[in-house]
């Protein structure tokens, strides 16, 4: 098997007259990785794998799928790569079976001996003599995803796969997927459902405004929030002017559940010591990590347009080429 | 979904690759399973026999044109009469029909983007696309000329052809010149198709395709007859539509089969290398 990364884009560019939608882009998906792509609407997701595909052609970078170029290399580089962007489409007027027969005959090798195995697999087999064009949106993602079988891919690529899916549908997708990256299979996972790429995914690569945010480890990434705690007492306004007097207490936030504040161990206890000499009881102080839902908001949201600068990264940490928020630069920030 | 275990990932050996034919194929399926590729056939078959209908609830016959006055004496001359009417619209609207939706429809399905990720090369979806619109012309026109001369012969049998050298064609000999004269109809087809499979691949859009092909016909038609704009009708593709009539004189007349292939390659050419060069760049966003 090829040492190659599975996907290696490097320093991918895409505009559309004035708009960059996908600027600098540097990712690594390695062999074996279940890897979570995320990031809001106009994020640059789509067009990056659509480059990746070969479907667009970038404006400047390159991307490699298994060390091939699909620029260079044509459909080879599609060799053991399979997946679909935005809605899998099909030819409404031929059967979901014929669909596959098609697909398998431009696959070419033995592709069409998998149309049986990839139905079942996908529980359309009922179906498969019906009409695309009479199919529910959740059943034309399942023969998108059969059809992405048909290729027995090493490397899946899948842009919002449980998008349109019911909530049994959604639940089988993610088995599926989970049961195919055990198999030894590359996910590449575009998607909106947080918790599914929390689920999924070992490694994330956040993108808003086309620029990468976070790459790496999902659970570095989480840690990366570590030092956050939650605080209720029986006195919040009271706490909360005792906490913003104290060293150490840093990104105090009061709502109706209680406070929440960034601070090291040391800082926490002396709160604590604080509030009981000033006769506030504490109910709770619980250390809280950030949900990937949360760091993904903070990180796509809270940098302006105009300043792509990930949240609590300031420009002077702004790499050159991207905003790239490592784990690294987390700790950093926190420090 | 099922727990049925999903394809093993395996140690991966060089992937063999399917060839045009593989993709041409497909693409005359997908035209068998379109309601619109009956469309044009079915008009194909229809309006001969409308034309033999006409002729026989009628005394006379359309004398004005090449062997309209021998369409009641030999069922031969039947289907090239037909073969005259059908170059203002029916053979341009059929063959834009097609031509102009092959390409655009998958941008309308949003099934290129389907077809582009699996393991066949642009250019060979190009070539497949464009040999299967070419094939069903090709397939229009021998419905028109056989329903043509089917319903021609059993109406008015097969006695021998007039020749437009007023020598006389036996039956065998007028079937063989009916063929060579659908080929000869068909070099201004192939530059036809070749610009709605321009139009097609550029606009995105099948009806802006079928409509753009259609006035570019009939705008070329209204040229041919503007008097003052005579030095220009021996380069319009609607011209080249009669040029089958030099092999029905004695001795056959090539030139105006020449003269239609070449002036059919000036358009065909450059549209199918737009075409091709526009088709392998494109960006497939949509």
């Amino acid at each position: 098997m090829s040492a190659a990364p599975a996907v290696e884009a490097r320093a991918l560019v895409k505009r559309y007259g004035r708009i960059t939608a996908v600027d600098h882009v540097d990712l690594t998906v390695k062999a074996g990785d279940v890897y979570g792509y995320l990031g809001p609407n106009g994020a640059g997701k789509t067009t990056t794998l659509r480059m990746m595909l070969g479907l667009i052609t970038p404006d400047a970078g390159t991307v490699k799928l298994f060390g091939r170029d699909p620029l260079v290399d044509g459909v080879r580089a599609l060799d053991g790569v399979a997946g679909f962007v935005e809605a899998p489409r099909f030819y409404p007027y031929l059967n979901g079976r014929k669909n596959l027969e098609l697909v398998a005959a431009l696959d070419g090798g033995d592709a069409a001996s998998r149309i049986d195995a990839a139905l079942d697999t996908v529980e359309l087999a009922d179906r498969a003599r019906d009409k695309v064009g009479g199919y529910s949106h959740g059943m034309r993602q399942r023969l998108g995803l059969a059809g992405a079988l048909l290729r027995d891919p090493r490397l899946l690529i899948l842009d919002e796969p449980a998008t349109g899916l019911d909530p049994g549908g959604m639940r089988d997708m993610r088995l599926l997927i989970r049961r195919l990256a055990d198999q030894g299979m590359t996910v590449l996972l575009s998607s909106h459902l947080m918790a599914e790429v929390e689920e999924l995914c070992d490694r994330v690569v956040i993108i808003s405004s086309g620029r990468v945010r976070y790459e790496g480890a999902l659970d570095e990434l989480i840690a990366t929030t570590a030092g956050r705690y939650e605080l209720r007492t029986t006195d919040d306004e009271r706490a909360q002017q005792i906490a913003a007097a104290q060293r150490g207490i840093g990104d105090l936030e009061r709502d109706a559940r209680g406070l929440t504040f960034a601070a090291g161990e040391r800082a926490a206890t002396a709160l604590s010591i604080a509030l009981g000499e000033a006769g506030v009881g504490i109910a709770a102080l619980v250390p809280r990590t950030a949900t990937l839902e949360e760091l993904f908001f903070r990180m796509t949201e809270e940098a302006p347009a105009g300043d792509l600068a990930p949240a609590g990264v300031s420009n002077d940490r702004r790499s050159a080429t991207t905003d790239r928020h490592t784990p690294r630069a987390e700790e950093e920030v926190r420090a | 979904m099922s727990t049925v275990a999903a394809p093993r990932t395996v140690e991966r050996r060089e992937h063999k690759h399917p060839g045009v034919g593989t993709v041409y194929a497909w693409e005359l399926r997908k035209l068998r399973s379109q309601k619109r590729t009956y469309l044009g056939l079915g008009a194909a078959a229809l309006v001969p026999l409308i034309f033999v209908i006409a002729l026989l609830s009628s005394s006379g016959g359309p004398d004005e044109v090449p062997f309209g006055r021998y369409v009641k004496e030999t069922g031969l001359a039947v289907p090239l009469v037909g073969l005259l009417f059908s170059s203002v619209w029916l053979f341009p609207l059929i063959t834009s029909l097609v031509a102009g939706d092959i390409v655009s429809s998958e941008d309308n399905h949003g099934t290129l983007k389907t077809i582009l990720t699996r393991s066949t090369e642009r250019w060979q979806i190009f070539v497949a696309k464009l040999l299967a619109a070419l094939t069903y012309v090709f397939a229009a026109l021998v419905v028109f000329v056989s329903v043509g001369l089917v319903l021609g012969g059993t109406f008015w049998g097969f006695d021998p052809l007039t020749s437009l050298s007023g020598t006389q064609i036996p039956a065998g000999r007028g079937m063989l010149l009916i063929g060579a004269s659908a080929l000869a109809y068909f070099i201004p087809l192939i530059a036809i198709a070749a610009i709605a499979f321009l139009l097609s691949t550029v606009t995105h859009n099948s009806a802006a395709a079928v409509v753009g092909t259609l006035i570019l016909s009939f705008m070329m038609q209204l040229l041919a007859i503007i008097s003052g704009l005579d030095f220009m009708a021996p380069y319009l593709l609607s011209e080249q539509f009669d040029a089958w009539q030099g092999l029905l004189r004695d001795p056959t007349d090539w030139a105006p089969i020449t003269h239609a292939a070449w002036v059919s390659a000036c358009y065909a050419v450059p549209a199918v290398l737009w075409a091709f060069l526009a088709f392998l760049r494109r960006d497939v966003a949509g």
